[in-house]
């Protein structure tokens, strides 16, 4: 009878360190990894070429990546000023495409914006971002360069989306931030 | 006699005093304008650059007309400054000029549409006493809780093995005492033994036969579902360096997937959003609502407040002085979702060209609070949605004739990816 109860506790025993093995924070076993794991360095992966195990670092200042157009005005109160005043769409009417520019708008804007473009947005709405202007906002009597320059650089609270957005898909948000003002007005 | 009725009248002169100091107060309340309202105004208008504790894009605007009486502006100052602040600027006013430059030259929009009403009731607003500071939950409780889910499974599998212990053991003794009835009585119980269970088996080679079978069919669909999933991913967690709760995030907030993996639209990867679109909201955003750290602290064991800090020193943002120190550590995202070098799979196809939801693949996101892997992310199961799957070919030029033709060959009216090509070989490996 003893004997029997300890090969009992010893197949529990095992049983228990198989299961207490599945550890979801690590991933499973591979079978032959030199074929699943890239020998190149792969977007996100750890390297030891650069500082702190990035694998990719930033361009060198000033470089410009193909098909990129710099962007002159600067980021400064005079420069906001400069493209409120003179800066212009490079996009013509027939190639603005407001049902391009509409889900672009609704994914980066929409959220503090509204979808209608009068400051309430989801997050607006549940109070945790605050202040939020209508875009038939008197004061600030936006223009469409005045909106490129903020879409580019941001403005007080509100962030960058250089990198969100292209070029174009700049310009497409632009006209549809001017489209909803428009709107707004009537 | 004389003296009573004097203090009756000295009496009578001190509730009339009071009576008039209530009025004039009460008057005095009414010309400050409202605060309630002032609140509403506030939060439309100013909140985007001003925080009444806390220096944001502008200073912190608590008292903001005694501070301003210190430096003996009045409040004809303050309706000038909020409807033309630049013209103040330029007018050479020295403490407006200080303002502008110790704070980057941030000029301040114009209120032009604030009448002068709005900004007493705002200015009311401000002169409100701070609320107290809400009393910190424990840590020590919230860490007790935190792990409630597990611990409930734990303390039932725990009473579990407990309650057939128990029974083992009950029905040990129940064996012993019979036994031991049988004893004293003078049974004999465990004597009456015929050829043994095992010998008969052993000369049954037809059971042997069947058994080794059943035997080998089971141990193969072991080893068979024990092979079938290594290198499979599914339910993978780990720990992340920073906690990010996508339940917060795209569930309740409902911000859209493709703000953050904004690449996803346009490239092969999904993207790891880069610190600075966080900063996008987290720049306002320096702490969460009390209830939902409440909530943290118990349901989940995390400290959001603690994670914002850790987004903070990731990239060298300095809180109190409302700028970055340049001090930025890159952040050691974990990442889940891992393709074999040898199949490619490239987002912007499936995201902008089909049309799929995130959801598909990645399961229901916006309910996890810990991001694990959905789907298998193995071969059968992309081919079986490739299979199923219809192309979408509203506005869509590229398919809209090879879709034409192909259909008018299969004789189908929807083409499915597979149909249009998507289970070669040579799509995913080359």
């Amino acid at each position: 009878m003893m004997k029997s109860l300890l090969k009992i506790t010893a197949l529990l025993v095992i049983v228990l360190s198989v299961v207490s093995c599945q550890n979801k924070s690590r991933p499973n076993y591979q079978f032959m990894p030199n074929m699943y794991e890239p020998v190149g360095y792969e977007t996100y992966s750890e390297s030891s070429a650069f500082p702190n195990g990035v694998e990719a670092l930033v361009p060198a200042e000033g470089s410009i990546p193909r098909g990129y157009t710099p962007f002159d005005i600067p980021n400064t109160t005079d420069g906001f000023n400069l493209a409120k005043s003179s800066l212009r769409s490079p996009l013509d009417s027939t190639q603005v495409d407001y049902d391009k520019a509409k889900p672009l708008f609704d994914i980066y804007c929409a959220i503090c914006h509204g979808t209608k473009g009068d400051g309430q947005g989801n997050l607006v709405k549940r109070e945790k971002i605050l202040g939020v202007p209508s875009y038939d906002d008197a004061g600030r009597a936006i223009t469409e360069g005045s909106i490129y320059h903020t879409i580019y650089y941001g403005k007080n609270a509100m962030g960058s989306y250089a990198n969100q957005l292209s070029e174009t898909e700049r310009w497409q948000v632009v006209a549809y931030v001017l489209k909803l003002k428009a709107d707004l007005e009537k | 006699m004389k003296q009573v009725i004097h203090r009756k009248f000295s009496q009578k002169l001190l509730h009339l005093s009071f009576l008039l100091l209530f009025f004039f107060s009460v008057s005095l309340v009414a010309q400050e304008g409202d605060p309630a309202k002032g609140k509403t105004l506030f939060n439309t208008n100013c909140a985007a650059c001003h925080n009444l504790d806390k220096k944001m894009t502008g200073p912190a605007l608590r008292n903001v007309e005694a501070t301003l009486e210190a430096e003996g502006k009045d409040r004809q100052w303050i309706y000038d400054w909020v409807h033309n602040s630049s013209a103040v600027i330029k007018s050479g006013d020295a403490y407006a000029n200080k303002l502008y430059a110790e704070y980057n030259q941030a000029a301040m929009t114009a209120f032009p549409q604030l009448s002068e009403a709005d900004i007493d009731d705002i200015l009311a607003y401000t002169a409100q006493e701070a609320p107290a500071p809400t009393v910190a939950p424990t840590p020590a409780g919230g860490e007790t809780a935190s792990t409630g889910g597990g611990i409930s499974n734990k303390i039932i599998l725990g009473a579990l093995i407990v309650l057939f212990g128990l029974l083992a053991f009950a029905l040990i003794l129940v064996r012993r005492t019979l036994n031991r009835f049988a004893e004293a009585k003078g049974l004999d119980v465990a004597k009456e033994k015929g050829p043994s269970i095992w010998k008969a088996f052993v000369q049954n080679q037809f059971l042997v036969l069947v058994t080794v079978i059943v035997l080998m069919l089971a141990g193969a669909y072991y080893v068979y579902g024990y092979l079938m999933q290594i290198g499979v991913d599914q339910g993978y967690q780990p720990v992340q360096p920073i906690h990010y709760s996508h339940r917060i995030h795209a569930g309740d907030n409902g911000i859209d997937c493709k703000y953050c993996h904004s690449s996803a639209r346009v490239s092969k990867t999904s993207g790891i959003p880069s610190l600075n679109v966080c900063m996008n909201c987290h720049k306002s955003i320096y702490e969460v609502a009390p209830e939902t750290q409440q909530e943290g602290l118990t349901k989940y064991g995390v400290d959001y407040n603690a994670e914002i800090k850790k987004l903070y020193a990731a990239v060298g943002w300095d809180d109190a002085n409302q700028q970055y120190t340049g001090e930025t550590q890159p952040v050691k995202w974990i990442r889940i979702h891992n393709l074999p070098d040898f199949v490619y799979f490239n987002h912007s196809q499936h995201v902008t060209v089909a049309g799929v939801e995130c959801q598909t693949c990645h399961g229901p996101i916006e309910t996890m609070e810990v991001v694990e892997q959905f789907a298998p992310l193995t071969m059968g199961w992309c081919i079986n949605c490739h299979r199923e799957t219809n192309v979408k070919v509203e506005d869509n030029g590229y398919y809209e004739k090879i879709h034409e033709e192909l259909a008018k060959k299969y004789n189908v009216e929807q083409l499915t990816a597979a149909q249009m090509g998507g289970t070669e070989c040579g799509k995913c490996h080359y």
